[in-house]
């Protein structure tokens, strides 16, 4: 279970980015956060990951505070995917999936990370680009590396508690395909009950069709949060996104038409 | 691994170099010493000194150390070099260009001219310590000068620009304090600005060796978390890297082992921007490799220069930072037209 408190986060100046966020996300399920631009969305993944210090509220990961969890540590059981990767040197892509296993090993990896590197290579279908020169994939072959990078990083269950998986607009530089085939990949993932993933998409029909749950967030407040039906009724996205769409409900599935 | 085996294979390659260019520059020179003359002068030195042949005391006392000066000066510059660039994720930026040379310089030119003033007395550490306390001090003023407002980050060219302005205010003072100098200070200082290997002697060897050796441990230890960084800060922390801690250490003795090396032999650029670019198109950016590498490979040209600059104006010298210059600025300049170094 990953948890947010009443979190309120602030710049200078006074602009309340994150104000009194309140949010759980459950293990098993899968947690999207959607929003218009400006909302909030990467703040509170940043949030989430300790990666900001919020000036209220708190984060748990289980029942402990992110705040007294060690960086080294928390790296060891959470992994964060963030936009716009940039590499600054040339690099094996199979070396950029090998620093995920970073937090396991201390100087050369062992038999086990390198199984892990493999596994979440084939999970992902990059192994093929494993002796390829990072900077010279594609955005999309780039982006399913750092999938395989993320991963890899958590790839063993974490002991007692739960794995978290953190993703930030997981899907910009997919094409259709891909973005199915990552939501399918994430799902089939998520089968392992220790498994704790919250992602940022923009793409409110994909939300639909496969997240378990939603959280809407709109001027740094959390506007809706629930299931996709309970989250994406005309009300909350006409709120949010200034747009009157149109809803469709065929066989248990949602469809929004704008 | 298939990739292991070549790493070998470059690492074997240039410890192989390494001993076959001091080799050279102790054999060739304003006169030649044999390989005997070298077996026997060794000897001599610990049995009976006062039986040395003339020959055999350039070797001891001027060849060996002089030889093994330049491999450990080598190192450190091609390893700081590798550190910066890993630090400042960008493969343009050397210690010559952030200021840490010149800061270097400016410490030990107030060693040369005032230190007889100061109460400040550490031994035959006074020179490295005054040269380290320039160098962390430029080197920590181009670092914040150079921090944009906004965003506190430092772009690459305002880090260059920072460092240009900073080692021509630093390099003004070293030119001010050789102006109040009295002469035969004034000539020990002029030959910073260039750089040169002829002041070498067991001392500097012995004091330059052991920075090298620690600092070069040290950094070999924070080589993961280097590679780590590569993928940016952000996602370093995420994989559980404490950036501030790690860019301060890691800055902090690449600042000492430039240093001492500076305080030693002057400024020599670039050495620290062709190594690791080498390297690397050898074989890869992972600086577990890269560190161990551009020591050897910096060792190697450094003697190299060191021997070019004594052999091309014969029985005269050249300073050793006119020769890496007339190297390593083309190829600076071929690096800089090159595509997406993040401007």
């Amino acid at each position: 279970m990953l948890t947010a408190q009443h979190i309120t986060y602030q710049v200078g100046g006074g602009k309340k980015l994150l104000d009194d966020v309140s949010v759980a996300f459950r293990p098993g399920d899968l947690n999207l956060i959607i929003g218009p631009n400006g909302a909030g969305k990467s703040t509170l993944v940043k949030v989430l990951c300790h990666q900001l210090l919020p000036q209220k509220g708190s984060v748990f990961y289980g029942d402990r505070n992110a705040a007294d969890i060690p960086i080294g540590e928390l790296a060891q059981f959470r992994s964060v995917l963030s936009q716009n990767v940039e590499l600054a040197f040339p690099l094996s892509a199979e070396e950029v999936v090998m620093m995920g296993r970073y937090p396991h090993f201390n100087a050369r990896p062992a038999e086990k990370d390198r199984a892990a590197c493999e596994a979440a290579m084939q999970f992902f279908d990059v192994v093929p680009l494993a002796d390829r020169n990072y900077l010279t994939l594609s955005g999309g072959e780039q982006q399913r590396i750092h999938f395989a990078r993320v991963m890899a990083q958590i790839w063993y269950p974490a002991g007692e508690g739960c794995r978290y998986i953190l993703l930030d607009e997981p899907l910009t530089f997919l094409d259709i395909h891909y973005q199915f085939d990552f939501m399918h990949k994430i799902l089939e993932l998520l089968r392992e009950k220790d498994l704790v993933a919250v992602g940022v998409v923009h793409d409110l029909n994909l939300a639909a069709k496969f997240a378990d749950r939603i959280t809407l967030l709109h001027q740094g407040r959390v506007l809706a949060d629930g299931s996709p039906e309970t989250v994406l009724t005309t009300e909350n996205i006409r709120t949010a996104y200034r747009l009157e769409p149109v809803i469709h409900r065929e066989g248990g599935e949602l469809r929004l038409f704008f | 691994m298939q990739s292991n085996k070549r790493h070998g294979g470059t690492w074997t390659t240039l410890l192989v170099l390494v001993m076959v260019a001091a080799l050279f520059s102790i054999r060739y020179g304003a006169v030649n010493i044999s390989i005997g003359e070298m077996v026997s002068g060794l000897n001599k030195y610990f049995t009976h000194p006062e039986s040395m042949s003339l020959n055999e005391r350039i070797f001891m006392d001027i060849r060996l150390p002089r030889a093994l000066l330049c491999l450990v000066v080598g190192a450190s510059l091609a390893v700081g070099g590798a550190l910066m660039q890993a630090l400042f994720r960008n493969p343009i930026v050397e210690p010559g260009l952030v200021g840490t040379s010149s800061g270097a310089a400016f410490g030990s030119a107030l060693y040369f001219v005032l230190g007889a003033t100061f109460k400040f007395n550490a031994g035959e550490w006074t020179l490295p310590i005054a040269a380290c306390a320039g160098a962390v001090f430029s080197t920590f003023l181009v670092f914040v000068l150079s921090q944009s407002r906004d965003t506190g980050k430092s772009s690459i060219v305002s880090l260059l620009l920072t460092g240009i302005a900073i080692n021509a205010l630093f390099m003004s003072g070293v030119g001010f304090l050789s102006y109040i100098a009295r002469d035969p200070q004034a000539r020990s200082i002029t030959f910073w600005g260039l750089g040169t290997l002829s002041g070498a002697n067991w001392h500097s060897v012995i004091i330059v060796g052991i920075s090298t050796v620690v600092c070069l441990i040290i950094a070999l230890r924070y080589s993961k978390q280097l590679n780590a960084l590569m993928i940016g800060e952000e996602e370093a922390q995420f994989l559980g890297v404490r950036i501030k801690r790690l860019k301060f250490n890691v800055l902090l003795v690449n600042v000492v082992m430039i240093a001492v090396a500076t305080a030693f032999v002057g400024i020599i650029s670039f050495v620290g921007l062709i190594v690791p670019h080498f390297i690397r198109m050898l074989n890869g950016s992972d600086n577990r490799l890269l560190i161990r590498h551009s020591a050897l490979l910096g060792a190697i040209l450094l003697s190299a220069a060191d021997f070019t600059a004594r052999m091309l104006l014969r029985p005269a010298e050249l300073p050793i930072g006119i020769v890496t210059s007339a190297v390593g600025v083309p190829v600076f300049i071929i690096l800089l037209r090159r595509k997406n170094y993040f401007f």
